[in-house]
């Protein structure tokens, strides 16, 4: 590795960091809403452990506090948690070279952040790095969090005073950036980004995003890639398809 | 809500992510599956600043936090660092809301 690596090392690890940070307040007001909705702080802790995926979560925890049943509460939070399939497959090229067992262990860490922090990188040993480095530091943030906020109950205050439920739509923007150079790129997102504005009003959270994930059909079909481009003989997109790919 | 319970929603969600790790992921190894599977961040990501900006309770909002993500667009065109982007868009949402 040589120092310009360390130093994108280095400097995805701290970005880590900083979203672990806002990760954790949302653990801890995780915690708070779980023991007020009737779970034990120890199964508070429990579901940060073996669910980890935080929007499915407060999705069980709301839907429970709500009066809802446990059916409707597992429903929501897996429509939550389908999208992790969607980013597992976006990660598989990440991982390939590990063994099974590596994999197996990675899955758990398949989330929001990782997959948007891996994926970020261009292509090579830095992607690997960006999802371990991510997918921990939200890991350990997320459960001191919750046990904090199980512990310490209504003492927390709300994190959206600080603000902090904008940090996260803004890390994804800062994120999305190189999967915007690209033609297909784009076209993925702008229509990714109309399906789940669309679906908003009118499907149960979760479907908007794992909907959105239709927005690489019409990048595919219907869009060339630079690469193409110069095959049918055109003046190629001066941008790299190839550092997505 | 039982521990059971608990640990039976950590085994669904862990199995949907090792069903796109593990399952369908490397099958979409080689041409344009893998590179289909590639722009899926590009189409999800958007989608996820969406939801997370503009969703309330089955309906479109715009509220304090459209003002950190205008804010988090710019200083990301500006190129700023990551934790700038991020930290200027968490304070101008908490401004918004504090004198809103």
């Amino acid at each position: 590795m040589d120092a310009g690596e360390r130093r994108s090392v280095g400097r995805v690890r701290r970005d880590s960091w900083v979203l672990g940070a806002a990760i954790g307040v949302f653990g801890a007001s995780f915690g708070v809403l779980a023991t007020t909705s009737g779970l034990t702080a120890a199964q508070a802790c429990l579901m940060s452990l073996v669910v980890f995926t935080g929007a499915s979560q407060f999705a069980v925890v709301g839907v429970l506090a709500a009066g809802g049943s446990l059916g409707s509460a597992f429903g929501s939070a897996l429509l939550l948690a389908a999208r992790n399939a969607a980013y597992g497959v976006a990660l598989a090229p990440v991982l390939a070279e590990r063994s099974l067992g590596r994999r197996l262990r990675a899955a758990h860490l398949v989330i929001d952040e990782s997959t948007a922090m891996a994926t970020a990188q261009p292509a090579g040993p830095l992607r690997e790095s960006a999802f371990w480095a991510t997918g921990l530091a939200v890991f350990v943030c997320w459960n001191l969090g919750t046990l904090v906020g199980a512990l310490a109950g209504s003492a927390i205050g709300d994190p959206r005073a600080l603000g902090l439920d904008a940090a996260f739509p803004a890390g994804f923007v800062a994120l999305a950036v190189p999967h915007l150079r690209g033609r297909q790129g784009r076209v993925a997102a702008a229509f990714g980004a109309a399906i789940a504005v669309a679906l908003i009003p009118l499907t149960p959270a979760g479907v908007p995003i794992v909907a959105a994930a239709l927005g690489i059909v019409p990048a595919v079909l219907f869009t060339r890639t630079a690469e193409e481009d110069r095959e049918a003989g055109e003046d190629g997109d001066a941008d790299d398809e190839d550092t997505a790919a | 809500m039982s521990w059971l319970a608990i640990v039976a929603l950590g085994a669904a969600a862990y199995g949907l992510k090792a069903l796109g790790l593990v399952g369908l992921g490397p099958r979409a190894a080689e041409g344009r599956a893998l590179r289909a599977a590639a722009l899926l961040p590009a189409a999800l990501l958007p989608a996820l600043v969406a939801v997370n900006t503009f969703a309330g309770d089955r309906r479109l909002v715009l509220d304090a936090r459209a003002v950190g993500l205008l804010v988090a667009v710019v200083a990301t065109w500006r190129r700023a660092p990551f934790v700038l982007v991020v930290a200027l868009a968490a304070a101008s949402t908490a401004v918004v809301r504090a004198i809103s």
